[in-house]
């Protein structure tokens, strides 16, 4: 694997085997000494161009553990408030020798841009672009549901058969996109749920069923329920009336927590926004593998980085 | 290339029964005896001579798995390595006897990767080191304290160790 842009392009054997990998992972972080030297002398750098603090600091520390040097590089205080180019900004971290970049972008295909361009050698992880891909969100989704569903004998294994269900703002979505595509390359049945104005024009070559109704998708009791975030920073136009309106609809209450049968799983990328598209309780509950997620992707970002900077350039 | 056979599965158990006995002989009986297997097929060694100890003294056999494919000095010499699981005991392996099971010693490049490994997870109280076929050429200082069978090797011959659970037959050919 040269770079990680879109979960479209990671073939069924390619995710099993990233999954696999990050299990051994796993294991690092019971360990009394959590590092590995695999990548001594590689360097790692996180080119932010939009906020976040999880998918930073989770890549951050999958690349320490591994003894990587981490360089993080935010647009907020960079030559990039200057007005500095992506080619340019990409020209100087090459010349500084970057092994690997890992790059958050509000447009969509920056870093398909970047992996392209040739203006940079360095292997590419797309941390989130516009609303394109967030592929490690979704491979770390797809381990954390594996873990759930098959604990310590998970190795190996896809998801043949499992039910999830998408709920929210499906329109602004790159984990949703990230995760269609991994989800059903593993042999899982995705479905989504929303109110129409935050559906795509148009889902048809996307491999879901759409619906708009969330109690009758609760009742039908599928394996996972994964709520999206109201991204109020893309809020641009009135997509709901208001936020207790799109709460009672589509926000994943107590209620409706309760009817789910008592195996099925809970999941949220974060950050939450609690009373909106899930409730308190909802969030804290036994079912609920949000905390899970986030220690879930480092393991999936070590197996990334891994993946990438180790071995010869074949 | 011609094939030669020079283990054939009764040489192979044998081999494993004397290295059991002269591991519970060094280590005077059979306490705070761990075996790590380096994988794959260290790990199955392992677990036979385990099973033997266990024959030999109940409760001896503690097997465990130490991966070492994030610990090789040639990660960015080949292609990625998909790496094995590691299964330390419950214990773990502070203070105990540390006995590494590997199918054939050979540059010993290995074996220094599973030193650095062990160090990460604890400290033993000693390490020692078991194979089934030690073939020389080693590039680094380590000797293997209980040897299967010592097999003089030109660099260009390749061994194979082929044991029941991987590759349907017992045997160690020179190829």
């Amino acid at each position: 694997m040269r770079h990680l842009l879109s979960t479209k392009d990671v073939t069924r054997d390619e995710a099993i085997a990233l999954l696999d990998i990050a299990e051994d992972m796993a294991d690092v972080a019971n360990r009394e000494v959590k590092k590995l030297p695999t990548l001594r002398g590689k360097t790692v750098v996180n080119l932010f161009f939009e906020d976040s603090t999880r998918t930073r600091v989770s890549f951050e520390v999958a690349a320490k553990r591994l003894s990587a040097d981490v360089i993080n590089f935010s647009a907020k205080g960079s030559s990039i408030s200057k007005g500095e180019s992506l080619k340019d900004t990409a020209q100087t971290l090459a010349a500084m020798g970057a092994d690997a970049v890992v790059i958050r972008h509000s447009a969509s295909g920056a870093p398909r841009v970047l992996a392209d361009s040739g203006w940079i050698d360095a292997g590419i992880v797309n941390a989130g672009d516009g609303t394109h891909e967030h592929p490690t969100q979704a491979l770390l989704d797809a381990f954390t549901i594996r873990r759930r569903l098959h604990g310590s004998g998970a190795r190996g294994k896809a998801l043949d058969g499992v039910t999830v269900t998408l709920v929210g703002d499906i329109l602004h979505s790159r984990v949703a996109r990230s995760n269609i595509w991994l989800l059903t390359t593993l042999g899982a049945a995705v479905s989504l749920v929303a109110p129409a104005t935050l559906l795509p024009v148009s889902t048809t070559g996307w491999p879901v069923s759409v619906s708009y109704d969330l109690d009758a998708a609760i009742d039908s009791g599928p394996d996972v329920v994964m709520m999206l975030r109201i991204q109020a920073e893309r809020m641009n136009a009135a997509f709901f009336p208001n936020a207790r309106e799109y709460s009672r609809q589509w926000g994943l209450d107590d209620e409706r927590v309760a009817r789910l049968p008592a195996a099925s799983i809970v999941m949220h990328p974060g950050p939450m926004n609690r009373g909106l598209e899930i409730s308190a309780n909802a969030a804290d509950s036994a079912q609920s593998t949000v905390l899970e997620q986030v220690a879930n992707g480092v393991s999936i970002r070590m197996a990334v980085l891994y993946q990438l900077l180790s071995g010869s350039a074949a | 290339m011609t094939a030669r056979t020079v283990l054939q599965q009764a040489d192979i158990a044998r081999a494993l029964t004397r290295i059991s006995h002269e591991i519970l002989e060094s280590n005077r009986g059979s306490s705070g005896l761990v075996l790590l297997g380096i994988p794959t097929r260290g790990v199955l060694l392992a677990q036979r001579i385990g099973a033997i100890l266990d024959s030999i003294e109940p409760g001896a056999g503690t097997v465990g798995a130490l991966d070492v494919t994030m610990y090789r000095d040639d990660l960015a010499k080949n292609p990625t390595r998909a790496p094995n699981p590691t299964d330390i005991p419950a214990d773990g392996i502070d203070g105990k006897t540390v006995i590494l099971v590997d199918d054939v010693l050979y540059s010993g490049r290995t074996i220094r990767g599973a030193l650095d490994a062990l160090s990460d997870i604890g400290r033993p109280r000693a390490v020692r080191l078991a194979v089934l076929v030690d073939r020389g050429h080693r590039e680094l200082p380590i000797r293997a304290d209980f040897v299967g069978k010592n097999l003089p090797t030109s660099v260009e011959e390749r061994i194979f160790v082929r044991l029941l659970e991987t590759d349907g037959i017992d045997e160690v050919a020179i190829e």
